[in-house]
């Protein structure tokens, strides 16, 4: 009895507040496939579109105006959104590496500290870190300040509201979700690896790309999924940083929504962003399942 | 009449504190104890020894109330034990874990089970000292569990599944975190804190000198069955099987096809060799397969060949292990079977007699070796 | 013993400056007495005056705090349960869609759980407001403490509770007397993410929040959208502040705790 109750309370309410908001949402989008029985193409411009004619006939507002305009914007946006999640997270590997490696050869009384340093940033506020690029990046902000200071430019760079910005603004907020996980598995390395490594004549470089790279993959690759899974969604970053023609699939279900108050599509947009989300997700539990079996 | 041999279960008018009837426990496909029916008495300290897996431990879990048997009933002081959940069971366990409770501290810990009680705080506060007395944990009272040693752990953890005066108490592998110094001094502890209290023991153990030193009987397992459930002196010298033979102590085991003479068998084992005596009172039909088991220390090893005994082969030494007190020969017949032999080392630095490769003789007497079923 | 090397001192250096140096830009500037932000004009603490004075932040972060506290107290209720489900319960129907629903908003994107929710709140003809935000922001912090707590209860020693049963505990004195103590500090850091998690969201906050209610974090977009303000800079500081005090006065605690244990234990082997 209390074993019922015990799960019955939890579950009820991700029932109610987890699962069926959820069925909403897919359950006007499939509508509109029922709608669009045609063929299945790869283009998912049309499901998009089809939303559109929908929310047209129920609504009775201007969708089909957008109808025409949609295909390309939406189509665009979800591979704007793997690519510049995929270069982020590249460039957040590339910064972050270095740091973890740094952090896992710190003297052992550092470490502690270098790791609250780390993690501190997470208990700071999101939007906070990311406006703090905004006064950095912008044309008469600090970086162009010092930089023509230093007299290397002698025109203020156009960063702010570039897809630059937005990367920088990726790899800055998403940092520590690469190195924890990196720095996790190099802490855990045997060094006497190295040393056989070496003694059996490998040079310190060949060492690094022969064992400790191989062996901290399962950190990279789960730092890896640990940035591009959520950075695809992202809004806050693009929207903040990025420009007018920086296109993210998050920003426009956002704008799809607030601006021009377009719920079917909205969640049009939504249903096909979580099947994108579907693939990297199942590959990153399964990376971590089999990284817990191996270590039995 | 001597009255100060302890052998209830010798005893048919004795009344058995557990009785197990038939009792068998299955996880999924997989039988942990198979049909098992045997009786543990009052004031007993009652080993079950056996390899990981052999169900020793689900046995104790059933007696805990924390596993249920498939079949058949467990009882104890005549009451089918069954439907009483393990917080109502006048049965106490303690934890190979030991599982102290962290936040608390040793006096804590030890007051915890008769806290639930609902004793009166006096009651609790004496019985609480008498058992720091007891565990000589005086002094720690206050510590908390990471705050102590691991022997002083142990001794709380005793302390704390004692407190409440069970009728019987489960030990699950007590000693095994403990190393090897320590744990022969706390063996003997627990046999003095088992006759103080008088209380019922039930030990789990894998460590057979653990369980020949503490228990008054011992319950050899296998694949979720008893082998033999006996005194540890009958356990050692008169095994009931080659499995319990070979299990506890060092043993050679010798087979062949026995055939009746006078009090024993004949036992032919190979080829050109001289057939074997042993007296025996098992019932074996003329030329069935048995198995002879000799302790090392039971052989002897000669230079020439030893007068008045039928139990005589020439072999050579193939490994000598030097364990201080004593010697263990590897001595290998011409048919390759090799056999142990030990002799003390009584004399220091005297050129030792044997040396590898040399041809010995090694021979026993008619009632050294144990007849067993092949 | 490991020794900083000239490349790791490097590399440790470097990414704590990119890590630290935009939030100490932040907190420097948030004392200039220009009100353009980029150009220094002398040290001022004006913009702490004004923002102290601006009605709108103050009900914002009152509402946002409100928000944290109840949300995140329900979160972590629901949460341990649900680990406790997680870890413990065993088999039951429907168990691969209750971790399903546990572990799925760890990597819901923000604005698709916002906009579900916003539709059924709409669906079922709830207003939004305070109440709608604290339902959100419960949702996706319970499964956060769930997933921080059951980490805790898989490497739980269960002979522990088995412990207490059989010194004459029913299951409930067993997980009040035992179970939570000792699982405790996972509870505590669990409510503190499920409460900085509602501090700062914003996009869920922006779905379901109505015109009744505003959350800082939607306070503070509305207003930096249109580019960097010194008064932002300002409450940004407080903000970085409060945080920072209070992850490093935690982590003195568990550390002093730390040393504290360590010292007992060697006097305990001395004894």
């Amino acid at each position: 009895m209390r074993r019922v109750v015990l799960i019955a309370v939890p579950y009820l309410w991700l029932l109610a507040l987890f699962l069926v908001p959820f069925i909403i949402v897919l359950k006007i989008s499939l509508s509109d496939y029922a709608l669009s029985i045609p063929p299945y193409t790869p283009k998912l411009d049309f499901a998009a579109g089809w939303e559109g004619i929908k929310a047209f006939f129920s609504a009775l507002d201007f969708e089909n105006f957008t109808f025409l305009t949609t295909d390309d914007l939406y189509w665009k946006a979800y591979l704007s959104s793997v690519q510049i999640a995929a270069i982020a997270t590249l460039c957040t590997l590339l910064v972050g590496y270095p740091i973890a490696y740094g952090m896992a050869n710190a003297p052992d009384h550092w470490r502690p500290t270098l790791m609250m340093l780390v993690i501190l940033p997470f208990w700071t506020s999101f939007l906070i870190r990311v406006y703090s690029w905004m006064g950095i990046l912008s044309t008469e902000g600090y970086l162009n300040q010092l930089l023509i200071g230093m007299g290397l430019i002698s025109e203020p760079l156009t960063i702010l509201n570039t897809n630059t910005a937005v990367y920088i603004g990726i790899v800055y907020t998403y940092l520590p979700f690469m190195i924890l996980p990196i720095y996790a598995t190099l802490e855990r390395m045997d060094a006497s690896l190295l040393e056989a490594a070496e003694d059996l004549g490998c040079s310190r470089i060949q060492a690094f790309w022969l064992v400790t790279l191989p062996l901290s993959r399962n950190g990279i690759i789960a730092g890896c999924f640990l940035v591009f899974i959520p950075t695809i969604g992202e809004f806050v970053i693009p929207a903040l940083l990025g420009g007018s023609d920086t296109l993210m699939i998050g920003k426009v279900l956002w704008e799809e929504f607030f601006n021009n108050r377009d719920w079917p599509v909205a969640s049009a947009v939504a249903v096909i962003l979580l099947l994108i989300l579907i693939i990297p997700i199942i590959l990153f539990q399964r990376n971590e399942q089999k990284q817990r079996e191996a270590e039995g | 009449m001597n009255q100060s041999v302890f052998e209830p279960w010798n005893d048919p008018n004795a009344k058995p504190l557990i009785q197990f009837k038939g009792v068998t426990k299955r996880f999924g496909e997989f039988t942990a104890i198979d049909n098992q029916t045997f009786d543990i008495y009052e004031k007993e300290f009652f080993a079950l020894l056996g390899p990981s897996g052999c169900g020793k431990t689900t046995m104790m879990r059933m007696l805990a109330g924390f596993e249920a048997p498939t079949e058949g009933q467990i009882w104890l002081d005549g009451q089918d034990i069954a439907p009483i959940p393990p917080n109502k069971r006048a049965v106490n366990m303690m934890f190979q874990s030991y599982a102290l409770f962290p936040h608390l501290s040793v006096w804590d810990n030890i007051a915890f089970g008769l806290k639930r009680d609902g004793l009166p705080p006096d009651a609790i506060g004496d019985r609480v000292g008498e058992m720091l007395k007891l565990t000589r944990l005086e002094k720690f009272a206050k510590r908390k569990p990471h705050q102590i040693s691991g022997g002083q752990r142990q001794r709380v953890a005793l302390a704390r599944s004692l407190a409440k005066a069970p009728k019987l108490l489960l030990l699950d592998e007590p000693l095994g975190a403990l190393d090897a110094k320590l744990r022969q001094d706390t063996q003997f502890e627990l046999m003095d804190i088992q006759e103080t209290t008088g209380t019922t023991f039930v030990i789990v153990t894998h460590d057979q000198e653990e369980a020949m030193t503490v228990a008054s009987r011992v319950a050899v397992m296998d694949d979720g069955r008893i082998m033999q459930a006996d005194t540890p002196a009958n356990i050692y010298e008169m095994p009931n099987s080659v499995y319990v033979a070979d299990f506890i102590g060092d043993v050679t085991i010798i087979e062949g096809t026995a055939t009746r003479n006078g009090n024993g068998y004949d036992i032919a084992f190979a080829e050109g060799q001289p057939s074997l005596h042993a007296e025996s009172e098992i019932d074996l039909t003329d030329g069935s397969r048995a198995a002879l088991a000799i302790r090392p220390e039971k052989v002897s090893i000669s230079a020439e060949k030893p007068e008045n005994t039928r139990n005589a082969l020439q072999g050579k030494i193939l490994d000598i292990a030097y364990l201080g007190n004593l010697s263990t020969y590897h001595v290998e017949l011409p048919t390759g079977q090799i056999v142990k032999a030990q002799a003390a080392n009584t004399r220091r630095l005297s050129r030792r007699s044997f040396t590898w490769e040399d041809e010995v003789w090694i021979s026993w007497t008619d009632t050294a070796a144990v007849l067993l079923e092949a | 013993m490991r020794r900083f090397t000239w490349f790791n001192a490097t590399s440790l250096t470097l990414g704590f400056a990119f890590l630290y140096l935009p939030m100490v830009i932040l907190i420097v500037y948030s004392f200039n007495a220009s009100e353009l932000v980029t150009v220094w004009a002398g040290f001022s603490t004006k913009w702490y005056g004004e923002l102290l004075q601006n009605e709108a932040f103050l009900d914002a972060a009152w509402v946002t705090l409100q928000v944290a506290v109840i949300s995140s107290t329900i979160a972590t209720v629901l949460g341990t349960m649900a680990a406790y489900v997680l870890v413990r319960a065993g088999r039951f129907a429907g168990r691969t869609l209750f971790s399903g629903m546990i572990y799925a908003p760890l990597v819901m994107p923000e604005v698709i759980t916002g906009l579900s929710l916003l539709l059924l709140f709409i669906g079922i003809g709830l207003d939004r407001g305070v109440l709608t935000i604290i339902l959100a922001h419960t949702t996706f912090s319970m499964c956060y403490v769930s997933v921080v707590v059951s980490s805790r209860l898989v490497s739980f020693d269960r002979s522990l509770e088995e412990a207490a049963l059989d010194l004459g505990c029913t299951a409930m004195e067993a997980f009040r007397l035992v179970t939570l103590p000792i699982i405790a500090p996972a509870v505590i850091s669990g409510w503190l993410l499920a409460f900085t998690l509602s501090l700062d969201d914003l996009v869920i906050a922006s779905f379901t929040a109505g015109p009744s209610a505003t959350t800082l974090p939607i306070k503070i977009w509305s207003s930096i959208r249109l580019g960097v303000s010194p008064e932002i800079n300002a409450l940004s500081t407080l903000l970085i502040a409060i945080v920072a005090v209070g992850v490093i006065t935690a982590s003195l605690i568990t550390k002093r705790a730390a040393l504290r244990q360590e010292a007992e234990e060697r006097a305990a082997i001395r004894a």
